[in-house]
């Protein structure tokens, strides 16, 4: 489904990715583990081409991202959906807006067939009374769900996602979290999951891999990465076992 | 930022004409920078074509030339005390609120988001607020030179007495084609720099909040400084081609 191929990317002279190879199967969840500035959301983006690598192939569903024309891109995005960090909803347009402007920008379909996707998400992500609703009106989490929603209207066969549970709590963090792989099982989607939430990613993940210095440095099942003896591994998700306790205490 | 500022204006011609235009947007765009600004634009027109009048009269009277006092103040106001200070206020309401609102939505990854979507971010929120801004704004200084126009006859009625009617007829007597075409014609290219730079500054934001406030301000200041600029040079080209106004 995904193939990444020896991925380079760098900002004036800072490295960020430093030959990233990777595959996604088919209906495979892969989270992508890595400290703060370690190119996951650069990764992410470069995957979508909303940024342009310097080197190494992306290739997507047998198409590489980096040689299509402008229009064969947005053919083939129809397929992807991305949940932006923030969510990224339109703050000028009400939820129903939000979750049809995709619908209306790239398929033909009637209103009553667009309302029907609309309340079939809506409903997904249990937020059916807010439809008439401004973005600035909803919570963090809301957000997030709209988000997620207008994500998977299009029906995407891979999603992306940025961060999903950052800047909530861990209870929503885990409903988000639940959300996420109940909608990989009813939409039949893949996943690449940027993330540093240890809980999301045991959550979601089939498997993982570990980003530091923009190379991959671990690749494997989760549980076994946060087992691992390796002191990087070990260093990092010392840290992330600590957060979620302190989540859970809290 | 020249550079930049010159590419960007390229490619909005470029995408401009490309469809599917984007209809519903312009007039959109059009009936809510229009609506937003025509207070006070008004309230503006009303106190300038006052003020000149109030200042010309006794000066005008120094020469024993009273009864130019209608076609003096007509002739400023439509040749370019109208068209200028209409820009420039229109500069300060749209541009810096074009500025902040795309850069806000740069910052908070709404324009990735529409990119994703298979959206052309560049036609659907620039090109049209380009072309919006760049039909509203002659539509209003229209506007603001007859508010302004009713501004000068109150302050000539306070000193002379004199009807409405006979006013315009002076006016309209002393404004010639020269005068008006080239002051309102100049417009187009004001409400084009008006949007174009606001667009631009918001589109290429960063930073996050602190590069929105950064990209509204420094709209307003740039797009100000152009509107001044290029009137220098279009007052010039308008004398050029329209020698009767010389």
């Amino acid at each position: 489904m995904v193939e990444i191929k020896d991925l380079h990317k760098n900002f004036d002279g800072n490295v960020v990715l430093d030959g990233v190879s990777f595959n996604v199967a088919e209906t495979e969840n892969m989270v992508v583990f890595g400290r703060s500035g370690t190119g996951k959301s650069v990764l992410l983006k470069c995957m979508i081409r909303l940024m342009q690598p310097d080197s190494g192939d992306v290739i997507i569903q047998g198409q590489n991202i980096r040689e299509l024309k402008v229009r064969e891109l947005n053919e083939l995005r129809k397929d992807i959906g991305f949940l932006f960090q923030g969510a990224a909803l339109y703050d000028s347009m009400s939820v129903k807006e939000n979750l049809e402007f995709p619908l209306i920008r790239n398929f033909k379909l009637t209103q009553i067939e667009m309302d029907k996707r609309v309340s079939k998400v809506l409903e997904a992500v249990s937020l059916e009374e807010a439809i008439n609703k401004m973005p600035s009106e909803l919570s963090g989490g809301m957000r997030k769900r709209i988000g997620l929603a207008r994500s998977v209207i299009t029906n995407p066969k891979l999603m992306l996602y940025d961060e999903p549970t950052t800047g909530l709590d861990p209870i929503t963090s885990k409903e988000i979290s639940s959300l996420i792989i109940d909608l990989e099982h009813a939409f039949n989607m893949t996943s690449v999951v940027v993330t540093h939430d240890l809980l999301c990613a045991k959550i979601i993940a089939d498997r993982a891999i570990v980003l530091s210095g923009g190379k991959i440095v671990a690749e494997g099942d989760i549980e076994n990465l946060v087992t691992s003896e390796d002191p990087l591994l070990k260093n990092f998700f010392s840290d992330e076992i600590f957060e979620e306790n302190n989540g859970r205490v809290q | 930022m020249i550079a930049g500022l010159f590419k960007f204006s390229f490619k909005f011609l470029k995408e401009v004409f490309i469809p599917p235009y984007e209809v519903d947007q312009i007039r959109k765009h059009m009936i809510e920078l229009g609506m937003k600004t025509l207070p006070i634009v008004g309230v503006t027109g009303f106190i300038i074509g006052l003020v000149i009048a109030m200042q010309l009269s006794p000066v005008l009277k120094r020469f024993g030339a009273e009864a130019f006092l209608p076609g003096s103040v007509g002739i400023s106001i439509v040749r370019e005390l109208g068209p200028v200070i209409c820009a420039l206020i229109f500069a300060g309401r749209v541009s810096s609120g074009i500025g902040a609102e795309l850069g806000s939505m740069r910052v908070t990854e709404q324009i990735d988001a529409m990119e994703v979507s298979g959206v052309n971010p560049f036609r659907y929120l620039v090109v049209t607020r380009v072309f919006a801004t760049t039909f509203i704004l002659p539509i209003l200084t229209v506007y603001v030179i007859f508010i302004a126009l009713i501004g000068a006859y109150i302050a000539v009625v306070l000193v002379q007495n004199m009807t409405w009617a006979y006013f315009m007829d002076r006016v309209i007597f002393s404004v010639e084609f020269g005068d008006a075409i080239p002051g309102v014609s100049k417009t187009f290219v004001f409400g084009f720099i008006v949007g174009i730079v606001g667009a631009y500054k918001g589109y290429t934001a960063e930073n996050g909040t602190e590069g929105v406030g950064k990209a509204s301000t420094s709209s307003v200041v740039v797009s100000s400084l152009l509107i001044l600029i290029f009137d220098m040079v279009l007052v010039k080209l308008t004398l050029w081609l329209w020698p009767t106004v010389k």
